[in-house]
């Protein structure tokens, strides 16, 4: 009997996501043994030409971390796509967009100008761009196109499940993991499409052991200013902490080190818009009817669009800056 | 207990085991005289005035002191013979001998005949009895009085003659003292202005007589026992034991169907309108100390009297004391012009008063009002249109007129008016109380600049307010007259019923509801309600919305971080739509 195939990919991300999949311990040798591995990049040499060969739906399952911001990760998104029975969204970068995604707040322009040039590090004093296509003696080589917009990958293609988290965490991976060989050997059905697996329906808030009140916030602080009292909502000693608009499934892990939730987890299921609805329930909050008291207390706020959009700007209804 | 048998002036009696001769003799009439006796206290002995014959069946006898010699069993007494009278009349010589003839000696040695005490008369009015200091020791427990000095030397004091921090000024030691040697000095020396009560109280008093329940009460800050822990007479005496000194006010809590706020108004303060001297001026008084004095149930009995108990030649009625005011209220109380009217046909009526009665304008709107008012000026009052201006004592005044001189414009002459009057009553004005908006806070009803409640529609729902199920009757929701405050409860009543008789309510079907599987109880929604319809679970540790109380003002529908809460009929599923529907 043929195992299953099993594909991992990275598009655009840290590469956490696959350090994350090893972090499940000895359930990666169920998941060695289970699948017969046929495309994992970061793990072994496999080359693309491998992959567009093999027969359409011959993949079982695609893990497929990172976010969509070239022309090499949308045509692999595609090609995965097309091979793969089932496609994962996995982790924040392929869900939500991710760190990757705050490059929307940018153009293409800007960023390669800094990156290249005007960054402190670095050194190029003729101002050498990268470009698309380069003659060299053996002929022409090419380097993939960089998009002016990230994109999430359920954004570019058809995706059946999402893995949310930066990282996903390794218990909920190895339950993930658990399930899957549980489905496939015992041919069960398989969960609804769209699902997100490795997460719950509530928010962070649900998991984190803290303290809540009713709250009245006079002041912002950040992390470095105070240290918390670690028994009372972060969010009511001021910290700007994004638990509430945050699916759980992380298991609190951040605020349970009285560091503030910051949201990687992703949008719960029933807004659409982390970081607006974040922002609608701070400002409700806000225990002060003086505009300009108000205003003081906002401007507390250090990034507010990078903190409040600082997983998921692809996937908001903003979706990038206008520049 | 067993009982003793005795004789007492030849009255047989069984007194229980215990009793002192005093005791026994009260009980059946005997009147013994005493000075230092205090019933709750232990007896002393000190004045000795008491003074009886003891004598059992074998013909033993002495003379010993009623108040301190307890009963025992074939004892007979003699209150009356010569050798008893003899014994007081000489211990009453010895005290006179270094006392005043207070009135109370004096009454005792015209009781025993003495004309010429034989050794004459003393100096001080004390008598060294200790009556004063036992009870601030032994009733009180503040023990801030003691006996100083020995011999002759020997004088009742404070500690180390100084003011005497312990004293806790109840005045227990000069309400006692049989001689008036102690009395209570204000050593500030302030006008203490009687605060609505126009006479004194003890700690413990019926409210009024029409007071509901008719029980009596304790003011805490008053009461001897709460600063000392001492006293409890008032329980010592009840025979029911219904003092409890540790009652404490309770919170209850009920389950009502309809709200109806009658929480009436507060009287005008006008202490800080300094023209007119109230505080400063006994004979100057508000409305309501007018209407205390003037019932039947007052300390003077109904009748109108000045502070020093004399019947007032002219009073001034002083209409708008702080309504119709830019610098207090601006409107008008709407009740003052037509209780001044009855002022005045009352004190017609119980004296021969002059009356001036001061208006801005004569408001006298009501049915049969202004008949009222025709009535009033056929009674001979005198009225004057122009507002009174201030409140001053006469100087260079006749013998017949008064101490306090009024000062006013009278418009309808246009003259410059100084009237000479015994008394001023001030009619001050309804103004909402200081309390109002924890009130309107608490069952989310709004109220106007003035503080009044602010009903929902002044014209179609003069009783309902914004909140369902909360209606307004009476003056909180403005000024307003008996029969007015009548009628409008009566509506306020009518409207609560009608809400309530069908037993169940019909309600907008557009409310929040909070989703259980998708609460995580972050708090953030719980104060945001304006009509208070959001509570927080314990048990289940998540939020939940009343939906009766809802009204679907989507505040906590915006807040909700998770998307828990949804607007039925707005939820989001059906904006989206409608907005597609329109860029369609």
């Amino acid at each position: 009997m043929t195992k299953p195939k099993l594909a991992v990919y990275w598009a655009a991300s840290c590469g956490g996501c696959d350090i994350a999949i090893l972090d499940i311990e000895d359930k990666i040798l169920d998941v060695a043994n289970f699948f017969d591995l046929a495309f994992w990049p970061c793990i072994a040499d496999f080359k693309y030409a491998d992959v567009e060969a093999m027969p359409d739906k011959s993949i079982t399952l695609t893990l497929f971390n990172g976010a969509i911001r070239s022309d090499e990760n949308f045509h692999i998104a595609k090609l995965l796509r097309q091979k793969s029975v089932v496609l994962c969204a996995f982790g924040s970068c392929a869900s939500d967009g991710c760190i990757p995604g705050l490059a929307n707040f940018y153009d293409k322009q800007s960023i390669m100008e800094y990156a290249y040039i005007k960054s402190p590090s670095t050194d190029n004093p003729n101002g050498v761009m990268p470009q698309p296509k380069t003659k060299v003696p053996e002929g022409e080589i090419t380097i993939p196109y960089l998009w002016n917009t990230v994109r999430t990958l359920p954004q570019v293609v058809d995706v059946d499940y999402i893995i949310p988290g930066c990282p996903p965490q390794s218990n909920q991976i190895a339950a993930v993991v658990e399930a899957v060989i549980d489905i496939l050997s015992n041919s069960k059905p398989l969960p609804p499409k769209g699902t997100v697996l490795g997460a719950t329906d509530k928010s962070c808030c649900d998991e984190c052991k803290r303290e809540r009140n009713i709250k009245k916030i006079t002041k912002f602080v950040r992390p470095f200013e105070i240290i918390p009292d670690p028994n009372l909502c972060l969010m009511e000693q001021g910290m700007v902490c994004l638990g509430p608009a945050t699916r759980s499934g992380c298991g609190a892990k951040c605020v349970s080190a009285n560091v503030p939730c910051r949201g990687c987890y992703g949008k719960p299921i029933n807004i659409h818009d982390q970081g607006a609805k974040m922002v609608s329930a701070l400002a409700s909050v806000i225990d002060s009817t003086d505009p300009e008291e108000i205003e003081q207390i906002i401007g507390q706020i250090v990034d507010p669009a990078g903190t409040f959009y600082r997983f998921s700007l692809p996937d908001s209804i903003l979706r990038r800056a206008q520049v | 207990m067993p009982k003793i048998n005795i004789v007492i002036d030849g009255h047989s009696l069984q007194a229980e085991e215990g009793t002192y001769i005093l005791q026994a003799a009260k009980e059946v009439g005997i009147e013994i005289p005493t000075l230092c006796y205090y019933p709750h206290m232990v007896p002393y002995a000190a004045c000795r005035i008491c003074a009886v014959e003891a004598r059992n069946e074998r013909g033993w006898t002495k003379v010993v002191t009623a108040c301190n010699y307890p009963v025992w069993e074939g004892l007979h007494v003699h209150t009356n013979t010569p050798r008893v009278l003899n014994a007081r009349r000489m211990n009453l010589e010895l005290l006179l001998s270094q006392s005043k003839p207070v009135p109370v000696l004096q009454k005792l040695a015209d009781d025993l005949g003495i004309t010429e005490p034989r050794w004459g008369y003393g100096t001080d009015t004390c008598i060294k009895c200790g009556l004063c200091v036992r009870i601030c020791d032994e009733v009180v427990g503040a023990h801030a009085l003691a006996f100083g000095n020995r011999g002759v030397d020997r004088e009742i004091t404070t500690p180390f003659h100084l003011e005497s921090e312990d004293c806790i000024l109840c005045g227990a030691c000069a309400r006692y003292c049989p001689t008036g040697h102690i009395k209570m000095t204000d050593i500030e020396g302030r006008i203490l202005h009687s605060e609505l009560l126009l006479g004194p109280n003890a700690a413990i008093t019926i409210p009024f007589r029409q007071a509901v329940p008719n029980v009596p009460r304790i003011h805490t800050n008053q009461c001897i026992h709460m600063k000392t822990g001492g006293c409890m007479l008032c329980a010592k005496v009840c025979p029911k034991e219904c003092i409890h000194f540790d009652d404490q006010d309770e919170f209850e809590e009920f389950d009502v169907g309809a709200v109806i706020v009658a929480t009436g108004f507060q009287d005008f303060d006008p202490t800080p309108m300094l023209q007119f001297g109230y505080g400063k001026y006994p004979n100057v008084i508000s409305a309501i100390e007018f209407e205390q004095m003037n019932s039947a149930g007052s300390p003077t009995g109904g009748k109108i009297v000045m502070e020093n108990g004399k019947e007032p030649r002219s009073i001034a009625i002083l209409h708008c004391i702080g309504s119709r005011d830019q610098n207090y209220h601006k409107y008008c109380s709407r009740v003052c012009c037509m209780y001044a009217l009855k002022f005045a046909h009352l004190v017609t009526e119980k004296t021969s008063a002059e009356i001036y009665q001061l208006y801005i304008d004569m408001r006298s709107f009501g049915k049969g009002y202004e008949e009222f008012y025709q009535r009033i000026l056929d009674e001979g009052v005198h009225v004057i249109r122009g507002k009174g201006a201030e409140v001053v004592p006469t100087k260079h005044k006749r013998a017949d007129e008064g101490d306090l001189l009024v000062r006013c414009e009278d418009t309808l002459i246009s003259k410059f008016r100084e009237i000479p009057v015994d008394m001023v009553i001030l009619c001050t004005a309804l103004e909402a109380r200081k309390d109002a908006s924890d009130i309107a806070r608490k069952l989310n009803i709004s109220m106007g600049a003035d503080g009044w409640f602010i009903e929902a529609h002044p014209k179609l729902a003069p009783v309902s307010t914004t909140t369902d199920g909360v209606f307004l009757a009476g003056v909180c929701q403005g000024a307003k007259d008996i029969p007015d405050t009548v009628a409008q409860a009566g509506a306020a009543a009518a409207q609560a019923m009608k809400l309530m008789s069908k037993g169940e309510i019909m309600m907008d079907a557009a409310y929040a509801v909070i989703r259980e599987e998708f609460c995580s109880g972050c708090k953030i929604c719980n104060d945001l309600c304006p009509y208070t319809a959001i509570s927080y679970d314990e048990l289940k540790k998540i939020s939940t919305v009343n939906s009766a109380l809802c009204k679907a003002c989507g505040t906590c529908v915006a807040a909700c971080p998770s998307g828990a809460i949804v607007a039925r009929h707005f939820t989001d599923e059906q904006i989206y739509a409608q907005i597609e529907g329109i860029l369609a």
